[in-house]
C-alpha cells in the first residue's frame, strides 16, 4: 500500500480505510496482533486484515461487517485527523488542474496544514515529481513529516520548518508550480517567483477573505505575473431519493367504459434533489502565470 | 521513463511538428506548426514558419503578407508596459493617483501600446491550461449557440476523483474527441496503461494528439472495441488473424479493389501477350497488388496484436479506474465496464443530464458492488479583482454536466441490500424497498 501506488493485498504496516456505512469510514493502521472496535463489534488484525483482499468485506465479532478500502488522497481528506482547516476535493480538483500538475512536477506549498492537499500533490507528480512543504508551526511539521514516512512518500516530499514570507522555501529555481495557503500570501510572492524555473511556471493562492485576494492580485501584478485569475468553485451534492407522488382523483370519465381505476393513487419517482443549503463558502482560488524570465 | 523536467532553453523552443497553443487575450486555439501551413485565428491569415526555432512564451506581431515577426521585449519591471501590449485591461489598475482611470484613459494607453494596425499575437507553452482555458474561451462563445459540454472545473473533478495517477491501469470510453482521454494520459506521464473503450470502427484522438505527447507515452495506450466486451467477458474472444479486423467495411471494400484488379488483369493474362511494354505494365501491376496485399497483412497483424494485448490487460479485471465521458446512456455503459475494475477502486461518470445518472445510481443500489456514491455537479464563479471594483463577473453553473462517483467493493448483493441501509440517509430507506421494474420501463 501506498497513497501513490495501489496494492492488491492488505500488508503489516499499511493504512487503511474501515467503511461502516454512509459518510462513516476510518483510517486505521494495520498491526499484527492489533484489534480495531468498529460499530459493527471488532476487528482482528491479523486473521481479518493481513493478507485480505483491498476492497473485501470484513465480518466483525458482533455479526455485522464493513469494507476495508485502499487508501487514496480522496478518502484521507475526508478522514484525516483535522491540525488545521483542511482544503477538500473539489478545490483541491480545480487547483490540480490549473496549476498543470503531473508526473514529475516540482511544487512548493505552504503551509502544510493538515496535508491534506499535499497528499492529492504527492499522489500527483509521483514518481519523478518532488514537493517542497513549509509548515510554520513545528508541531504541524513533525506531524506531517510523521504521516508522509508513514504513508510511504516520504521520498517524494521536503518538510521545512520555517516561515515562508521571511525564508521563502527553502529552493530556488526549480518549481513548475507554487500553492499558498497562509494568512499574508501578498508576503511570500518575492519567493514564490524565485522558486520557480527561469522558464516560467504557475502559482495558486487561497484565501477565505476578498481583502486577501486583492492584496495578493495587487502583488502578483507588481511582480510581472500575467494571466491573474480570481475564482471560484463550489459542489452541488444531489440526493437520489424515490419519491411517492399521489394521483388526484378527477372522478369518473363521462364516456370512459374502461373500469374506474381504483388501485393506483400514487407514482413512484426516482429523482434527485439539491440539498436545502449549498456547501459552504471555503475560500478563492488566485492563479497566475510567471513568465520565462 | 520520466519525462525529465529540465530546465534547459533547448527544450523551450518551437520545432516543426510541435502542437502549440496561440494566445490573443483571453483567446486561445490549438494548431500544429507545419512548413508554409496557412494557420486562421481570430478572422487573421498567418504562417508559423517565423516562430520555428523562439522560446515559448514569444510575442509575435502579424505583418503584413501573413509572416510573423517578433515582438520587441517589454521591460519586466513597469506594469504599464505589460498592460499596453495587450494584456487583459482589467488588470489596469488605478495606481493611487488618480481613483479611477476612465474610459478615455484606458484608450489612449491603448493607443500609445499599440501602433496603428499592429497586433499582437503570443506563442505560450505547450502545456495544457490550453485545454481548461480553451473550454472557458469556448464557453463565453458558445454561450449563445446554448451548447453544453464538459467544463475544465468538471474536467478538474473526474480527473481527482477517479484518482487518476502515473502507474495505474485505466479505462477510458470518451466522446470527447480525445479530450478526456488526453487530460487521463497527461496525468499519468507515461506510466502504468490506459485502454480506451470505443464504439464504432476506431477510438477518436484528434484532442488527444493535441496534447503532444512524447512518443513512449502511445505504447501506454490501448484500444478495444465495445463491440467485443462481452466475448471477453464470456472467455469467448477470438483473436485469431480472421478476426482481427472489427471493422468489416473496410475489409470489403479491400476486397473489392483486389477483384477488380484481378478481373483487369485476367482477360490480359490470358491473351499470349507479345508487347514487351505491355509485359512490364502487367508485372508492375502485379507487384503492386502483392505489395498491397502484404502491407494489408502487417496492417491486420498488427491490429489483432493490439487487439490482444488489450484483452490481456482487460480480462484480469482488474483495473484500478473506469472513466466514463460520452454522449451514450451511461447505464449500460458503466454497468458493462465495471465489470473490468478491481473492488476498492474508483469510477466517475459524466454525463450532459442528470435522470441518466440517477439511472445508475439506483442500479448500483440494487446489484450491490459500489459504495460512496455521489451525484454532483459544480459551480464555477470568475471575480474581477481591482481597487474598489471587486465583484463576481461570470458564474457558470449548470452547463457544465453531472458527475457520478463512487468506489467499487467486492460484489455481494444479496447482503449489500440488507445491512446497509444505513448507507441512505431516512427518508429514503422506507422507499428502497419499493424500488420496482416500473422505474426501469419508464427510462
Amino acid at each position: 500500500m501506498s497513497f501513490v501506488e495501489y496494492s492488491e493485498i492488505i500488508q503489516e504496516g499499511d493504512v487503511v480505510i474501515i467503511f461502516q456505512g454512509h459518510e462513516s469510514m476510518m483510517p486505521i493502521k494495520v498491526q499484527s496482533g492489533a484489534q480495531t472496535q468498529t460499530r459493527y463489534g471488532a476487528i482482528r488484525h491479523s486473521s481479518d486484515l493481513i493478507g485480505q483482499r483491498f476492497g473485501s468485506k470484513v465480518t466483525c465479532s458482533k455479526g455485522g461487517w464493513v469494507y476495508v478500502l485502499h487508501p487514496t488522497p480522496e478518502l484521507w481528506t475526508v478522514n484525516l485527523p483535522h491540525r488545521t482547516q483542511i482544503l477538500y476535493t473539489t478545490d483541491i480538483a480545480n487547483i490540480t488542474l490549473m496549476l498543470e500538475l503531473k508526473p514529475g512536477s516540482v511544487v512548493c506549498e505552504s503551509g502544510t496544514g493538515s496535508g491534506s492537499l499535499s497528499h492529492s500533490i504527492l499522489r500527483t507528480i509521483a514518481p519523478t515529481g518532488h514537493l517542497h512543504t513549509v509548515e510554520f508551526h513545528a508541531q504541524r511539521a513533525e506531524k506531517a513529516m510523521q504521516e508522509f514516512k508513514e504513508h510511504k512518500v516520504s521520498h517524494l516530499v521536503t518538510v521545512r520548518n520555517q516561515d515562508v514570507c521571511k525564508d521563502g522555501f527553502g529552493i530556488t529555481g526549480i518549481a513548475d508550480a507554487v500553492f499558498l495557503d497562509i494568512p499574508s500570501p501578498w508576503e511570500a510572492i518575492t519567493h514564490a517567483k524565485s522558486a520557480i524555473k527561469r522558464k516560467g511556471g504557475r502559482v495558486c493562492s487561497f484565501s477565505p477573505c476578498i481583502e486577501q485576494v486583492q492584496r495578493t492580485c495587487e502583488a502578483l501584478l507588481d511582480h510581472g505575473f500575467e494571466e491573474i485569475c480570481t475564482l471560484e468553485v463550489l459542489l452541488r451534492v444531489h440526493d437520489v431519493r424515490t419519491v411517492t407522488l399521489p394521483l388526484p382523483d378527477f372522478g369518473p370519465e363521462e364516456d370512459s367504459t374502461d373500469i374506474p381505476n381504483t388501485g393506483n393513487t400514487s407514482v413512484i419517482c426516482r429523482t434527485a434533489t439539491p440539498p436545502r443549503e449549498m456547501a459552504g463558502h471555503t475560500g478563492y482560488l488566485t492563479f497566475a502565470t510567471k513568465p520565462r524570465d | 521513463m520520466a519525462e525529465c523536467v529540465k530546465d534547459s532553453d533547448a527544450e523551450g523552443r518551437i520545432s516543426y511538428g510541435d502542437y502549440v497553443v496561440l494566445k490573443r487575450g483571453d483567446v486561445f486555439k490549438s494548431v500544429q506548426v507545419e512548413n508554409k501551413k496557412k494557420v486562421i485565428f481570430e478572422k487573421q491569415w498567418f504562417f508559423l514558419d517565423n516562430a520555428v526555432g523562439q522560446l515559448y512564451g514569444t510575442m509575435f506581431e502579424i505583418e503584413a503578407g501573413g509572416s510573423l515577426k517578433l515582438k520587441a521585449a517589454k521591460h519586466s519591471g513597469d506594469s504599464l508596459d505589460s498592460k499596453e501590449a495587450g494584456q487583459d485591461n482589467r488588470h489596469i489598475v488605478d495606481d493611487g493617483r488618480s481613483q479611477k482611470l476612465s474610459r478615455d484613459d484606458i484608450e489612449t494607453l491603448k493607443e500609445q501600446g499599440l501602433k496603428g494596425q499592429e497586433i499582437v499575437q503570443q506563442l505560450i507553452d505547450n502545456s495544457t491550461t490550453f485545454k481548461d482555458k480553451t473550454e472557458f474561451a469556448q464557453e463565453k462563445y458558445i454561450k449563445k449557440k446554448k451548447k453544453n459540454h464538459l467544463r475544465y472545473d468538471t474536467l478538474a473533478q473526474v480527473l481527482t476523483l477517479g484518482n487518476i495517477h502515473a502507474g495505474s491501469k485505466i479505462i477510458v470510453f470518451e466522446t470527447c474527441a480525445g479530450l478526456v482521454l488526453g487530460s487521463v494520459m497527461e496525468r499519468m506521464g507515461g506510466y502504468g496503461s490506459v485502454i480506451q473503450m470505443y464504439p464504432g470502427g476506431g477510438p477518436t484522438r484528434a484532442g488527444m494528439e493535441s496534447f503532444g505527447f512524447p512518443s513512449h507515452f502511445h505504447q501506454t495506450l490501448h484500444e478495444f472495441p465495445l463491440c467485443k466486451v462481452n466475448a471477453l467477458l464470456a472467455g469467448t474472444l477470438d483473436l485469431s488473424e480472421k478476426d482481427a479486423d472489427g471493422n468489416g467495411r473496410s475489409e470489403s471494400s479491400q476486397e473489392t479493389s483486389g477483384v477488380s484488379e484481378e478481373k483487369n488483369s485476367e482477360p490480359q493474362s490470358m491473351e499470349v501477350s507479345v508487347d514487351p511494354q505491355e509485359e512490364v505494365r502487367r508485372a508492375e501491376r502485379e507487384r503492386l497488388r502483392e505489395q498491397r496485399a502484404q502491407e494489408k497483412k502487417v496492417k491486420m497483424e498488427e491490429k489483432r496484436k493490439k487487439l490482444a494485448s488489450a484483452a490481456a490487460l482487460l480480462e484480469g479485471r482488474n483495473a484500478d479506474g473506469l472513466v466514463i465521458a460520452s454522449r451514450f446512456h451511461p447505464c449500460p455503459v458503466l454497468m458493462g465496464l465495471l465489470k473490468f475494475v478491481a473492488p476498492s477502486r474508483p469510477f466517475v461518470v459524466y454525463c450532459q443530464y442528470r435522470e441518466p445518472l440517477i439511472e445508475c445510481y439506483t442500479k448500483l443500489r440494487e446489484q450491490g458492488g459500489a459504495i460512496s456514491l455521489r451525484l454532483t455537479d459544480s459551480w464555477l464563479r470568475h471575480y474581477q479583482v481591482l481597487p474598489n471594483r471587486t465583484h463576481p463577473v461570470l458564474l457558470m453553473s449548470g452547463g457544465g454536466g453531472y458527475l457520478l462517483s463512487g468506489t467499487t467493493v467486492a460484489a455481494d448483493a444479496a447482503k449489500a441490500r440488507n445491512q446497509h441501509k444505513a448507507e441512505e440517509p431516512v427518508a429514503k430507506r422506507l422507499k428502497l424497498d419499493k424500488i420496482s421494474s416500473s422505474c426501469d420501463s419508464s427510462a
